[in-house]
């Protein structure tokens, strides 16, 4: 009776583990739509301010002196190439997430774009398909949980991947858990991919060094302010900063 | 992922910011503000960011048009008052004046310093609308080799001039970050309004 449970492949037990994390988050998601939050809630902050001093101190001693070998912001094709060849990987992931979203249009064009950037864009190295017009949308499994009605929860900062939420921090998981692309690849390819990604993010440490050094390292306060522009944008990505709520009218105090 | 979006988002944000606060509004007659006026507002200011920013001069001649357009387009009185949050409260008149003064400075070598990365870009205003009491135009940035990204300016007339007061880089907005930024600077003087304006001054 118990015989098939032992013959589940890992893969299989993986895709089960997955499905109940899914039925989890479902069960959770029975609420309506959560009001679009404002301010910041961070009751960890002690915590957090720990873990951000942690990943100041990787990207002061690690991060930052090798993005230095990467040359000039917005450097050369080689820089892009694997920047294009990562982003071209989370597409099949996307793709899932538009799915859960019932979002079918928005998984249409990324597959569209999938299929495009495989071929013509040799591997994903190029982008031929935002050229075309089809530029698609990046999605995660955080943004599918907003769209089920879960609030974003508390602030977190994350071991090495910087500011979360405690929705998204559960996306982050999810997403690593049921990425298609982690599925089908095995040892050494699926090497290559993870290698590619963080390239891909040393690369952007790189591009965007003079922003992200002003506000780790020139702000008074580099927690404070990276909390601030991460809750800000990420609000903004899922459409929640259209309320008129969230304007501010200095002239009305 | 998620790395990538604030990554990009900081960089957005900084760069959406520095064009924004020079993008300030051009003076019209003394007529009550309407949609139109505000998008032609910003549509003017952007055409002089976008002069500026091809005119091929260096840095330091783009610093100095940057802060005197701030000076001139910009409610700096409003953004500073806000930028001080609660604080303002307490603060006497004197204390404001120079608080002021000592902020635009401040803002102008904070966001003049960014200008290099908008050589080869520009700004193009898309629509206008009214929001609440004032008016909110969007704009869409085009920098080299960036996805265009969102950039959105709120108008007011109740400085008694047509001046933009707020500009939000998607999703983040100047007067926020502003206010975090100066309410850490203050915690860090324990409160003291007189030192927080003379480090502002050093720039």
């Amino acid at each position: 009776m118990n015989l098939t449970i032992p013959s589940l492949s890992d893969r299989k037990i993986r895709i089960l583990s997955t499905c109940a994390g899914l039925a989890c988050t479902l069960a959770v998601a029975g609420c309506a739509a959560p009001p679009a939050p404002d301010g910041v809630n961070d009751p960890h902050e002690a915590e957090n301010r720990e873990m951000h001093a942690m990943n100041l101190a990787v990207d002061t001693h690690v991060l930052k002196p090798i993005s230095g070998g990467f040359g000039r912001p917005g450097g050369g094709g080689a820089q892009q190439g694997v920047a294009n060849f990562a982003n071209n990987l989370d597409l099949p992931g996307d793709v899932v997430n538009d799915l859960l979203q019932l979002r079918i249009g928005k998984a249409a064009e990324n597959t569209l774009r999938f299929a495009i950037n495989s071929t013509v864009g040799i591997a994903g190295l190029f982008d031929p398909a935002t050229a075309a017009g089809v530029a698609g949308k990046k999605t995660d499994f955080g943004e599918t949980l907003h769209v089920w009605g879960v609030g974003e929860g508390h602030y977190l900062v994350l071991p090495l991947l910087g500011p979360s939420t405690a929705r998204d921090a559960l996306g982050e998981v999810v997403d690593y858990a049921m990425n298609p692309v982690g599925r089908l690849l095995q040892p050494p390819e699926s090497y290559v991919a993870t290698a590619a990604k963080v390239a891909s993010k040393i690369g952007d440490r790189a591009r965007y060094s003079e922003t992200v050094d002003s506000v780790l390292y020139d702000s008074a306060d580099g927690y404070a302010q990276a909390r601030l522009l991460y809750l800000q944008n990420r609000r903004y990505e899922l459409g929640q900063t259209a309320a008129e709520a969230d304007f501010e009218d200095p002239y009305a105090e | 992922m998620q790395n990538n979006h604030s990554m990009m988002s900081r960089r957005r944000f900084a760069a959406g910011f520095a064009l924004g606060s020079v993008a300030l509004a051009l003076p019209f007659p003394a007529l009550a503000l309407n949609v139109d006026q505000a998008r032609a507002l910003i549509d003017k200011a952007i055409g002089e960011i976008n002069t500026a920013i091809a005119s091929g001069k260096s840095q330091t001649a783009l610093y100095g048009d940057f802060e005197r357009i701030f000076s001139r387009y910009a409610d700096v009185p409003t953004i500073a008052r806000s930028a001080l949050g609660v604080a303002a409260k307490s603060a006497s008149k004197a204390q404001m004046t120079a608080f002021t003064k000592a902020f635009q400075t401040y803002i102008s070598h904070k966001y003049g310093a960014r200008f290099r990365e908008f050589i080869g870009g520009k700004i193009e205003v898309t629509d206008a609308k009214p929001v609440k009491s004032y008016y909110e135009v969007i704009s869409v940035a085009h920098l080299k080799g960036e996805a265009p990204f969102d950039v959105r300016w709120h108008v007011s007339d109740k400085s008694g001039k047509n001046l933009f007061f707020n500009i939000i880089i998607e999703g983040v907005n100047m007067l926020a970050s502003e206010r975090t930024e100066i309410g850490s600077m203050l915690d860090k003087r324990k409160g003291d309004i007189d030192a927080l304006i003379a480090d502002l001054k050093k720039g």
